[in-house]
């Protein structure tokens, strides 16, 4: 809370510093502006610029460090008899000091050391702020102080200005960036935790997947096994029923709305389509296991068939319902791209429509649409929400669409959520399953993305 | 397809031809069909989506309720006639209303009847008298008629989601409670009540009592976090790449980089989230702030993408007039370029945002599935959000929640349809055409 009060005490005297330096700017000039380099107001900004900036990197920088900082320096005075516990034990004990100094409930009674550690913390914290406050102060302070001094009127305040902006757009474009790296890293990271736990090649090729491991070594029934074939089978099987509801229809879908609807049913479909691609999956995950779920259980029990409440069949038609306008939307473009002479000499020749389509349109768009279908596969692979609600949890190797299986977003899902513990094979599992996921969908994405791009240049 | 036949050319006018050619015509009637059925199959899907949740979510905005003539017999509430806080809390309010049900229905003599006459009535019924008396001490010792709310169960029956003509022992009802329920309902005691409790309460483990607003407080937080960070990270990016950036191997990267991101499946980045803000950066589990960061990340790179194009269709002769009277590169874009690209990158925006509200899978991953019955009052406060409520109501058992979370996708779909509506009228309002 002060922390905020502070970043907005300080934007505030930087809204005063723009107003002193365009001020001081114009003053120098005795108020007429076209003597000045720049307008005013980028004096202004200069000045406000440099006394918001530093004082803000240091806030931020704190605001990062101190948690760890001050962890440090508690550990550091605790008794010594304390410092021999095991870490998880110490980081339990810093959080119930933190508790205490906070005033809120803890999990166990305090003793005279903690009192104190919970003093000692609460004092280190509030000396941390003052002195952050009065740092953060003189910085803006100064920043501005040796802003305005280099305030002339030929002094090029804009071009100064405009770099740090530029600096700025930079630096906004490379989260895009670290996202990546960010998102390799703590998966690599978490995985290869994994992997020093459970071989590589029992993980890859495995066929077992329970992962329940053991809280007592006794205890029946809990192996722990990581074999990942299972879950990447059953992704891979709910995959390819969706495909054959969505390449189908969204293809002949994509196709009517190119080549044979007028401009007005083409706009008014358009946008239904695109409904169908907005719903939310939990939306779509509620109506696979409360309609489509039950529904093709009672109609598989009507012919005879087994049909499991939790089928891989009703999971995947419903994908295979929300994937239908991403490759109808894609493949509607690139039909559309495809140059109207090649349409206009088939119909030359004689060729009805559908000939058309089927002989000149589709061959000539067949890169495009491709790499379309490539997305949209990774589309369903990486979609979690219907798998979760619909599918089962436990790694059936079959190949039986009636059948439940279980997927590699679903496992994620089931052991990561609740209670965790972050040394257990368990729990690092999951990391492993989504570095899988990453780099399967990646392939897929380069691959499309890839043949999508060569099309276009082709017609372009 | 005679008409077509007959023109042409005599010459090739033969019997072979002529039939080759209505096949060719049923071929292409065939092909047509097929694009129509298709079509048709996925609008079919649409209707029957909606239909199927409003169909079984419309009634949750009712609910049955009862009515009571309760006395606030001081003998029971304050036996001290104190007035203290404490003490009032205290009381035994459910017995308020039991003792005149049981008045009511002299044969119930049994305690195992009685707990059975008791499940009429919503076990959360003493909380709401408690409260009447906590907000207005004087009720003590008058009679008032209160409408108190009828368990899920009988709220099932009575709209119809369970049938009464099931055996006894497949329904959540027995026939005595079934017959309890028409006499009081012949008395004109049972009514359907408009369901304000399904907008003002937080979620409970009793159907009748749940509502949607904490998971909605923590959706609209959530929001707020991710539009704060991902519309000005997104125009930058938008604008450096578009404008500013050189054509190097780098910025290459960034481009291929960002186009991956927008494919990359969206429980990846709640790994992320997990590994990197909740184990690293030690920021609070279940909290709306790292909630909207994960949808930052995942909603920047649409962002990033709809601002590009509509930065790349403001015509290049703008720029150049601009230039001409000597504005510099940033006064271009700040007084040209992104007004006149605004409601498209404003129109990406609201796509990227409605996409991140009905998103769930990466909030489950930083632990956003709790049970929420407080509003959170801030961003770091424990919470949920509409889409997780939707799918924790949906692995609920009671057949109460089913109609409960179909009227909170109802809710959710609301919103989602408003922002698209938003983008689409911002598109046709102010898109200009060069």
């Amino acid at each position: 809370m002060i922390e905020i009060i502070l970043v907005a005490a300080l934007l505030c005297i930087s809204a005063l510093a723009y107003r002193w330096g365009r001020n001081y700017a114009l003053a120098a000039v005795s108020g007429n502006p076209r003597k000045l380099h720049s307008l005013p107001g980028h004096y202004g900004a200069y000045v406000a610029l440099w006394c918001a900036i530093p004082a803000l990197v240091v806030v931020a920088l704190w605001l990062i460090l101190e948690p760890r900082l001050i962890d440090y320096l508690l550990v550091s005075h605790l008794p010594d008899e304390i410092k021999t516990l095991s870490s998880a034990q110490i980081d339990l004990l810093i959080n119930d000091i933190k508790n205490l100094a906070d005033g809120n409930i803890l999990s166990r009674e305090p003793d005279p050391a903690m009192q104190a550690a919970a003093d000692h913390y609460n004092r280190w914290h509030d000396i941390g702020l003052a002195s952050l406050a009065i740092i953060a102060f003189l910085l803006s302070a100064s920043g501005a102080m040796c802003a305005r001094r280099r305030i002339a009127p030929r002094f090029e305040a804009i071009y100064k200005v405009e770099r740090l902006i530029k600096a700025f757009l930079l630096l906004g474009s490379t989260v895009a960036v670290l996202t990546t790296i960010g998102i390799v890293l703590s998966l690599l990271f978490e995985a290869l935790r994994f992997f020093n736990r459970v071989p590589f090649w029992d993980f890859a090729f495995g066929t077992e997947w329970s992962p329940q491991t053991a809280i007592r070594d006794d205890q029946v029934g809990s192996s722990g096994a990581f074999g990942s074939i299972p879950v990447f089978a059953g992704t891979a099987m709910i995959s390819a029923i969706a495909m054959t509801v969505a390449v189908p229809v969204g293809l002949f879908a994509a196709v009517f709305m190119s080549e044979y609807a007028s401009t007005r049913t083409r706009s008014a479909l358009k946008p239904v389509l695109e409904i169908l691609a907005g719903i939310p999956t939990v939306v779509y995950g509620f109506f696979a296991a409360l309609t489509v779920a039950p529904a093709i259980r009672d109609m598989g029990q009507s012919l005879g068939l087994d049909v499991a409440s939790e089928s891989a069949l009703a999971a995947g038609m419903v994908m295979g319902i929300m994937i239908i306008p991403f490759v109808s939307s894609l493949s509607d473009d690139v039909l559309n791209a495809v140059p109207n002479g090649l349409r206009e000499a088939s119909y030359g020749v004689g060729a009805t429509r559908s000939e058309t389509i089927l002989k000149v349109l589709l061959p000539a768009a067949l890169p495009g649409i491709v790499g379309g279908i490539l997305l949209a596969i990774s589309r369903a692979i990486g979609e979690t929400m219907i798998v979760v609600m619909a599918a089962g949890l436990a790694a059936n190797l079959t190949a039986n669409p009636f059948e439940a299986v279980t997927t590699v977003t679903v496992q994620i899902v089931t052991l990561l959520v609740g209670d965790q513990e972050f040394d257990s094979a368990k729990t690092l599992s999951a990391f492993a399953l989504g570095l899988g996921l990453f780099i399967l969908t990646l392939c897929f994405n380069i691959v499309a993305l890839r043949m999508v791009r060569k099309y276009r240049e082709q017609y372009e | 397809m005679n008409k077509q036949a007959r023109t042409v050319h005599p010459a090739l006018h033969t019997q072979a031809v002529v039939a080759r050619l209505r096949k060719r015509h049923r071929r292409e009637r065939r092909f047509r069909a097929y694009c129509i059925a298709a079509v048709g199959f996925a609008v079919l899907c649409l209707i029957f989506l909606f239909v199927d949740i409003i169909s079984k979510g419309y009634t949750a905005f009712q609910q049955t309720a009862i009515r009571f003539e309760i006395f606030f017999d001081p003998e029971i509430i304050d036996p001290d006639g104190e007035r203290d806080a404490e003490m009032l809390a205290e009381a035994d309010y459910a017995a308020l209303w039991r003792q005149p049900l049981l008045r009511a229905h002299g044969e119930v003599n049994t305690r195992a009847l009685r707990r059975e006459l008791y499940r009429l009535v919503s076990s959360g019924a003493a909380f709401q008298l408690q409260r009447m008396v906590a907000n207005d001490p004087d009720l003590i010792g008058h009679k008032r008629t209160v409408w108190l709310l009828a368990s899920d169960e009988v709220d099932m029956v009575v709209k119809g989601h369970v049938s009464r003509h099931l055996p006894e022992a497949e329904r959540p009802v027995s026939d005595r409670q079934l017959a309890w329920l028409d006499n009081l309902a012949a008395q004109g005691l049972v009514e359907q009540q408009l369901n304000r409790r399904f907008f003002t309460n937080g979620d409970s483990r009793e159907p009748e009592e749940a509502g949607i607003l904490a998971a909605l407080m923590g959706s609209v937080y959530t929001m707020v976090v991710t539009l704060m960070l991902s519309f000005p990270l997104g125009v930058a990016t938008a604008v450096y790449l578009e404008e500013f950036a050189p054509t190097n191997r780098w910025i290459d990267l960034i481009e291929v980089n960002i186009n991956n991101l927008a494919a990359v499946p969206s429980i990846v980045f709640g790994l992320l989230g997990l590994a990197v803000f909740l184990n690293f950066f030690d920021l609070p589990r279940s909290a709306p702030l790292v909630g909207g960061l994960v949808l930052t990340l995942m909603t920047l790179p649409t962002i990033i993408i709809a601002s590009r194009a509509a930065l790349k269709a403001v015509p290049p002769s703008i720029r150049e007039a601009a230039y001409g009277l000597g504005a510099t590169p940033m006064q271009v874009i700040q007084h040209h370029v992104l007004p006149a690209a605004m409601p498209g990158i404003l129109t990406g925006t609201i796509i990227g945002l409605a996409q991140a509200l009905g998103e769930t899978a990466p909030l489950l991953m930083i632990g956003m599935v709790a049970f929420i019955v407080d509003v959170p009052q801030g961003f770091t406060d424990p919470a949920t959000a509409l889409p997780v409520q939707i799918f924790l109501w949906a692995d609920s058992p009671e057949r109460a929640f089913v109609e409960k979370t179909s009227a909170a996708i109802m809710v959710l779909l609301v919103f989602l349809i408003a922002m698209n509506a938003l983008a689409v009228y911002l598109r046709r309002r102010w898109e200009q055409r060069w």
